[in-house]
């Protein structure tokens, strides 16, 4: 075995293990949605999905997250061809977006909780945040990370380690797309019928 | 630094999968929108007619932009236990939960045996 495919054999072994963790992460928010499912009529005389969801807000967002996704696909191809501009044109196109639609988001929560929504109102409303935050701050932890791959392709000038780790951090940002799409469906179409 | 080359065809593929893959998902999330804000059918339809949407888009998702089944098989392996694992926990939840709620409802014998009369035909 030359290097390069030495390094490519790694890099294979890291992306299997690291879908393991993203599997693992799917056993997470399964039980978040099961929680959320449960106790979806559970108001205890306060609003239901169908007061509180803005739903023209909320498909606006899944558009931001679902062209995000796109974007980064596009950063990754882009990289692994040595288009370095592009790569940072389309990374930087994703972090704005990313940063868009957590602030969508937070902006969302305000919103309920200033009309005095919150978790604590109901165990409806609790399974609401518990699960759409935890999206979020996934969401967060994926912005810091891209951060962190940005500089270092730009510091070490495309080094193939950081190509894989740019890899590495587009599934996990196609899959937090992938856990949108549920909450998009289960909790904000299905939950907000009346 | 030498990098592992793409070749042509194989590079034509992937840029067509993630177009591919954006406009499928852009469409199924409006079918799903307009399904529900215009409540085109019944709502016990609709649920099971989201449901089935967002089906389709994981599917999409998992092809087009997550590459699954492409290289290597123990992804897909890990991918299917893990369906197996939500499933269990999401079914077997709301299963048992719906249960609990039967059996503790909070009625008198005389509202039960109404109850039994009128829903169940005991």
């Amino acid at each position: 075995m030359t290097r390069a495919e030495e390094l490519v054999a790694i890099h294979e072994k890291k992306t299997l293990g690291f879908w393991i963790y993203l599997m693992t992460d799917c056993v997470l928010f399964a039980a978040l949605f099961a929680t959320f499912a449960v106790l979806k009529n559970a108001t205890a005389g306060g609003p239901g999905g169908s007061e509180v969801f803005d739903l023209p807000f909320v498909l606006v967002e899944t558009f931001v997250l679902l062209t995000s996704s796109f974007t980064i696909g596009m950063a990754l191809l882009a990289s692994v061809r040595g288009f370095k501009k592009q790569t940072f044109f389309w990374l930087f196109a994703t972090f704005a977006l990313g940063v868009v639609f957590l602030s969508m988001e937070l902006y969302e929560f305000m919103v309920l909780i200033g009309e005095g929504h919150g978790p604590q109102q109901s165990a409806f409303l609790s399974s609401y945040f518990t699960l759409v935050a935890t999206h979020g701050i996934h969401i967060a932890v994926g912005l810091l990370w891209m951060a962190v791959v940005i500089v270092r392709l730009w510091r070490h000038n495309f080094k193939q380690t950081d190509i894989n780790r740019l890899a590495l951090l587009g599934l996990f940002w196609h899959f937090l797309d992938v856990i949108w799409i549920f909450i998009f469906s289960f909790v904000y179409l299905i939950g907000g019928m009346a | 630094m030498k990098k592992p080359q793409l070749d042509h065809h194989h590079s034509q593929v992937k840029y067509i999968s993630y177009f591919v893959g954006f406009a499928l998902s852009i469409v199924t999330t409006l079918l799903a929108y307009f399904f529900v804000v215009n409540e085109l059918l019944p709502k016990e339809i609709l649920i099971y007619v989201v449901m089935a949407i967002a089906v389709v888009q994981l599917i999409v998702q998992l092809v087009f932009f997550l590459h699954l089944g492409r290289g290597n098989r123990w992804k897909v392996a890990t991918f299917a236990f893990a369906v197996i694992v939500v499933l269990v926990v999401v079914i077997g939840s709301l299963w048992i939960m719906h249960n609990l709620d039967y059996n503790m409802m909070n009625m008198t014998p005389d509202q039960m045996t109404q109850y039994m009369n009128e829903n169940e035909g005991i």
